[in-house]
């Protein structure tokens, strides 16, 4: 009888076939597009249209150690070393700088959705330019609201319209909304197993470690529509659970604190980010990052709302009220924050949410220096000797018999 | 029984030894921070002030930037719980402490029962740091500790607007040579460096008393110029460079070894 391969390995496997897959459409000379992590992959998915992510690329650049070399590459090129580590890497590849750790065929056309942030639309823009191919945008403005309200609903609404005929008319393919369901019924399924996924980092101990969840991220990224993305995860969901009943984890340590891993991780640090962590017991059992791109919806409407809510298109008190009741729910001791030197967007507003986090939830709150992608704005013994405070804070509120509000 | 707190700083090592009352019974400083001699010297020194052999210490903490290399150390703590304590010690009724070290500066907020609650550091960058005033010093030619003495007798403060070291360096030998006076351009340097530590400060929230610890707190100059950034009065112990160590030997003391 064959083993059963491990989620883990299947989810790499997908990830590898989406690349694979845009190989092959380029070598049959069909066009390959290039897109942001949350442009509503549902739309090119239905039109049956090969497409890869630059950020996703980036990450996996960066944790092999490109990141210094293309961020060099690009600024080589004139672009400022303040701009995003993954739009630097993106834009040098797309110039032609080689990156063996993850490489994939140039774009024919490239789809942005500044959901995300509005870094992203210049860098989308530098890419049509250099390679003279359309960019089609979905413009979701940030949500200075809670809700969404319909107005922007129907814009954004307006916009997926807007991007299905410019897509039929550039490649020739017709969209069929048999497909576009079948097609959203496979998203549905990944959010919710993904999310179902995620969610185990509230057992205690947990199954899991936090960081496991930013190395599978990668499959809802570029394959949440995909049937054998929803399958694998929920052949994770499933192991965690078996986890839970057998007391195992993926964490191989002692679980003395639990944290909330605030940010984007430093790719090209995985080790000294883990390190200290390791050592002292602190295991990240939340991050926002991994549910944020949970997106479930019931209809295109709904599908418009999910898509306006990302990280960085909410408000301070969505935001806020997002990570603290992920910290209620998973009972963390202390937060870790990530001042991402390459995410403005996101590392700006934390310094207020710091705050707000430390008065309602009065646990110890941590911040430190780095990047995502560029090794050269990390300082592994600062990072330590934070991390080292941190652990000391929660024992010290442990001892005095406290976990927070 | 005897405990030793090792604080190797990035510049300078520094010992404390303390009794089980926690009294303290011997000190050490030597120049030269992690991978040099200096805490060995330091070591040496802090036996020596005490009158005791290295047979005599229970129980060694070391903290500070070379806290990891420190290899007859029982354990280590950072060098936020151990200022903290340190500072709680040297001035019961402390709420803020500031410590600003070679190559950091930080702001501990201290609970009314003389915990620490929260911290925050500076930056990768170097400037608002005791590398920041190094480097000053050389550029102008005054040594460190006739630093303050010289603004004291500045006429005016001059912006210095830089807070980047190099940046800085450019900045200060372009106002000397339009003929500034050393002092005026001193007083200017310990202004940049107040407001980018007061910053710092504030944003954690300054509640007095506010006391001063590190290398840095013996800078009188530098003590002045905080003062008049945050507002509020800043106690200095004499032995405001040993707070990391004195807080180290105290974590010492209660390991229960
Ligand atoms: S990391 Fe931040 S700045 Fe860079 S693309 Fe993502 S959201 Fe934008």
């Amino acid at each position: 009888m064959s083993e059963k391969i491990p989620a883990k390995q299947r989810l790499r496997d997908v990830v590898d076939s989406v690349y694979r897959a845009a190989w092959e459409a380029k070598e049959r000379g069909e066009p390959v597009g290039w897109s942001s992590s949350k442009f509503p992959a549902e739309i090119p998915e239905t039109l049956g249209l090969a497409v890869t992510y630059p950020e996703n690329q980036a990450a996996g650049i960066a944790a092999k150690h490109g990141g210094q070399r293309l961020c060099e590459y690009a600024e080589g090129l004139g672009y400022s070393n303040d701009i995003c580590g993954y739009a630097r890497i993106s834009l040098a590849y797309a110039a032609g700088a080689e990156a063996d750790e993850r490489p994939m065929p140039q774009p024919d056309f490239v789809l942005c959705c500044n959901n995300i942030c509005n870094c992203m639309i210049k860098w989308y823009e530098a890419i049509a330019r250099m390679h003279n191919i359309p960019l089609i945008m979905i413009d979701v403005p940030y949500n200075n609201t809670v809700d969404v309200p319909e107005a922007r609903v129907a814009y954004v609404r307006a916009q997926f319209e807007d991007a299905i005929a410019q897509l039929e008319e550039l490649t020739g393919r017709t969209w069929s909304n048999e497909r576009f369901k079948e097609v959203c019924a496979n998203a549905n399924r990944s959010a919710s197993a993904w999310l179902k996924a995620c969610g185990y980092c509230s057992v205690k101990p947990s199954p899991l470690n936090g960081f496991d969840l930013f190395n599978h991220m990668a499959d809802i990224v570029t394959a949440r529509c995909k049937p054998e993305t929803a399958e694998a995860f929920e052949q994770l969901a499933a192991e965690y659970e078996e986890g839970v009943a057998k007391g195992e984890s993926t964490w191989h340590y002692d679980e003395n604190y639990r944290i909330m891993f605030e940010g984007i991780p430093c790719w090209p640090e995985l080790q000294a980010l883990f390190k200290p962590l390791k050592d002292s017991g602190a295991n990240t059992v939340a991050v926002v990052y991994a549910p944020a791109f949970g997106f479930q919806y019931t209809d295109v409407d709904d599908m418009a709302r999910a898509y306006c809510r990302a990280p960085n298109s909410v408000c301070i008190e969505a935001g806020t009220a997002w990570r603290a009741d992920l910290c209620k729910e998973n009972q963390v001791d202390g937060i870790l924050v990530h001042y991402n030197r390459s995410c403005k967007p996101w590392s700006g507003y934390m310094l207020e949410m710091e705050r707000r986090w430390h008065d309602q939830l009065g646990v110890p709150v941590v911040g430190f220096d780095g990047d995502q992608a560029d090794p050269r704005n990390f300082s592994e013994a600062q990072y330590q000797t934070r991390v080292q405070g941190l652990a000391e804070l929660m024992a010290a509120n442990k001892a005095a018999g406290g976990q927070g509000k | 029984m005897l405990f030793l707190g090792i604080d190797i700083g990035s510049a300078v090592s520094k010992c404390v030894i303390t009794d089980e009352t926690e009294a303290i019974r011997g000190k050490g400083l030597s120049p030269g921070g992690a991978g040099t001699g200096g805490p060995q010297a330091a070591v040496a020194m802090a036996l020596a002030d005490a009158g005791a052999a290295a047979g005599d210490i229970a129980a060694t903490v070391a903290t500070g930037y070379g806290r990891n290399l420190a290899a007859a150390a029982d354990s280590t703590m950072s060098e936020l719980s151990c200022h903290a304590a340190g500072a709680v010690k040297l001035y019961p009724g402390v709420r803020t402490v500031i410590d600003i070290g070679g190559q950091d500066a930080k702001v501990l907020s201290i609970t009314p029962a003389g915990k620490l609650d929260s911290f925050i550091m500076n930056d990768k960058c170097a400037a608002g740091t005791g590398r920041f005033l190094e480097e000053m010093s050389r550029v102008l030619a005054v040594p460190i500790d006739e630093m303050a003495d010289v603004a004291g007798r500045a006429a005016h403060e001059l912006q210095i607007s830089s807070t980047c070291v190099v940046f800085a360096e450019t900045e200060v030998i372009s106002r000397m040579a339009e003929g500034a006076a050393v002092g005026d351009v001193l007083a200017g340097i310990f202004a940049a460096i107040a407001a980018r530590v007061g910053a710092l400060a504030k944003r954690k929230g300054v509640v007095p008393e506010v006391v001063m610890t590190g290398g840095v707190a013996k800078n009188e100059g530098m003590r002045r110029a905080l003062e008049r950034e945050l507002g509020t009065p800043i106690h200095v112990d004499p032995l405001a460079q040993y707070a990391g160590a004195l807080g180290a030997a105290l974590f010492a003391s209660q390991s229960g070894l």
